[in-house]
């Protein structure tokens, strides 16, 4: 069996006023290393809540997210930071890129955040990444000097850039032309064959049939599993 | 959490928004250089009127009374007997043995002492009568314990031994009385004695109360007036260091056993008096400083508003919440250093330019300067107060800012 990187176990988000308001219900999801997990489902089904539990950018009602063999319930909100900056890279719909910083200095961000590597190691590691993706000669530009397509791409590199076990990517070609969700996804789809776990929410059909697994939700569970070549994978979603 | 990166980002804020950190910054260095003008302008007119203080009246001043009635024989033999209404056995007033004490000062005294014979008089000019008090001094002596002879602006002390009955007085006395050196007048002492002395110069100390009720002459005119030949009340010190004159005066009376007053204590309720104006200014000058940091936090206030996205998205990457809010600390204390290094520069030039303004003084009809106190401590006291208000100004809003959860935003921007 293959190892986990990412396991939810009885995941509950609630959102507690006049109104009480159930976003995920119940869920349990493992998620192997090297595994490319698609979550899809209608708007408002608790796809990206689901995905913000599994990144620890939010807490569980109840319930425990297991992040490379470590349990996150008990952590404080300083040591799960810890947790997200090392262990899990985040891309968002939109790039988030800080507007006054260039390219490169975007992805070194988590790098110095982080603080684990000499200042020449980040920017070669930094400009490596940016070559990787096609943005070498952007490395200096700012946001507002690239596409839409590029901007994203740097955010994906700033993702990669503490080499996180765990990319979890919320719509991260929501805003993108085709040519540009082509190219996104693509990468997406070489991090998760180079061993790295890689968790995308996506309304698009076509881009989620390409995942290795596809996880439907619908009113905040699990309704629908789909493996692209099962049993390639031999991760579990118990409780679809 | 790297410093570095928290003040690149701080440091790009800050230089993004070039208007409003300018403003921020002016409004920092108004407080701080205002601040430093008002300290040394009111330690300024403290010390000079101090200095005037000093330099006219003695340090210390030994009196031929006590402060507490000696010791009774009776209250030595009788442990419980009360005593009221003392009399003064001692009917001859002064200090007893006055030269054989001055010499005994003198063997230790960081300073000199010069005996004087005080009393009350009137003089009786032209129609009216003023109340004044006559000091009789020795004019060779006197020039060791007090500034008269630099603050004769007619004549000279030494004339004070020239003429026969001559007297010194202030020159606003003069100009009340209507008379110049040179004139008589009428000097009537307490018990009644008359005698027409000599105006052989005058003096201006700068007081009011001195140069308008206080004249000079010889011991031997005084202690005539006073019906007492050679009576000494007063020995007066003049200190080196005018600053000890407290524990001086504490010595002298323990070793002569009369009473000593510093000019500390004669001035006791004027010095209280500097203790309350200080404290006003102190707490006009921090209000000023704390209403200059409200540019601050309005800066503050603002980039955390526009940077919500941003501060989510670090939030999301893993930074820590104490490590954002540095970033706005940072970005404060930015803004706070320039604007105090702009400040200390204008509280540099408004002293400057405070002391070329001239005032006019109505009691002596001269223009007189502003008096400006130069201290390294304003300047270290109005930036660091200056710095305390800024950072705190910008923690409130930084830590409002951060604590926002960053799901929240990234929902919202999507």
């Amino acid at each position: 069996m293959s190892e986990i990187a990412l396991q939810a176990v009885g995941l509950v988000k609630r959102i507690e006023g006049a109104v009480s308001h159930t976003l995920v219900n119940g869920i349990d999801l493992a998620v192997a290393r090297g595994e490319f997990l698609a979550i899809t489902g209608p708007s408002g089904s608790g796809k990206s809540s689901l995905l913000y539990l599994l990144g620890l950018l939010d807490a569980p009602s109840d319930g425990e997210v297991i992040i490379c063999g470590q349990k996150t319930s008990n952590l404080s909100e300083s040591e799960r930071a810890d947790v997200r900056l090392t262990r899990c890279g985040f891309v968002f719909q939109f790039h988030f890129l800080l507007p006054e910083f260039t390219a490169l200095d975007n992805v070194l961000l988590p790098m110095r955040a982080a603080g684990k590597i000499a200042e020449k190691e980040m920017r070669e590691r930094g400009l490596e990444l940016l070559d990787s993706l096609g943005l070498k000669d952007h490395a200096n530009k700012r946001p507002n000097q690239l596409s839409g397509g590029q901007r994203q791409r740097v955010a994906i590199a700033r993702a990669l850039s503490n080499r996180p076990e765990i990319i979890v990517a919320d719509e991260p070609t929501g805003a993108l032309d085709t040519a540009s969700t082509e190219q996104v996804f693509g990468i997406l789809r070489d991090i998760a064959d180079s061993g790295r776990t890689v968790i995308v929410v996506t309304h698009d059909p076509a881009l989620a049939a390409r995942a290795d697994r596809r996880v439907h939700i619908v009113d905040g569970t699990i309704a629908d599993v789909t493996a692209r070549h099962a049993p390639a994978r031999e991760a579990t979603a118990a409780g679809a | 959490m790297a410093t570095n990166l928290l003040f690149d980002i701080a440091w790009t804020h800050v230089t993004s928004r070039v208007r409003q950190t300018l403003v921020g910054m002016a409004g920092v260095a108004m407080g701080v250089g205002f601040t430093i003008m008002m300290a040394g302008l009111m330690q300024g007119s403290q010390i000079d009127f101090l200095h005037q203080l000093v330099d006219t009246m003695p340090h210390v001043t030994v009196q031929d009374e006590r402060r507490a009635a000696p010791t009774q024989p009776a209250e030595q033999d009788y442990g419980a007997v009360q005593i009221s209404d003392l009399a003064n056995l001692n009917s001859r007033p002064g200090i007893t043995y006055p030269e054989t004490m001055m010499a005994a000062l003198r063997s230790w005294l960081p300073g000199d002492v010069a005996p004087s014979a005080k009393t009350t008089a009137i003089i009786d000019h032209g129609g009216g009568r003023v109340g004044v008090t006559l000091v009789g001094i020795d004019p060779r002596l006197e020039v060791k314990v007090s500034k008269l002879a630099s603050q004769m602006r007619e004549g000279q002390l030494g004339d004070l031994s020239r003429a026969p009955n001559a007297i010194i007085i202030g020159e606003a006395l003069a100009e009340k009385l209507g008379v110049r050196a040179g004139n008589s007048l009428l000097v009537i002492g307490g018990g009644g004695t008359e005698i027409t002395a000599s105006v052989v110069g005058l003096f201006r100390s700068g007081l009011k109360r001195i140069d308008e009720g206080q004249i000079y002459s010889l011991m031997s005119f005084a202690q005539l007036m006073m019906g007492q030949s050679g009576v000494v009340n007063e020995l007066r010190l003049r200190l080196d260091e005018p600053l000890a004159a407290q524990r001086i005066a504490a010595q002298v009376e323990a070793q002569t056993g009369y009473k000593s007053v510093s000019w500390q204590e004669a001035n006791a309720d004027l010095l209280s008096t500097f203790s309350v104006r200080d404290f006003i200014v102190l707490t006009v000058m921090g209000a000023m400083l704390l209403t200059s940091s409200f540019a601050t936090y309005n800066i503050i206030s603002t980039i955390t508003h526009e940077k919500r996205q941003d501060i989510a998205i670090m939030k999301s990457l893993g930074m820590r919440e104490y490590a954002v809010r540095r970033i706005f600390i940072i970005e404060a204390a930015i803004i706070g250093a320039v604007g105090i290094l702009a400040g200390w520069l204008l509280g540099y030039a408004l002293c400057y330019f405070w002391s070329k303004i001239t005032i006019y003084n109505m009691l002596t009809g001269a223009r007189v300067p502003l008096q400006i106190y130069y201290s390294p401590m304003h300047y270290i006291v109005a930036g660091g107060v200056s710095l305390i208000c800024c950072t705190g100004a910008a923690f409130f809003p930084a830590r409002k800012a951060t604590r926002v959860h960053p799901v929240e935003i990234i929902r919202g921007a999507s």
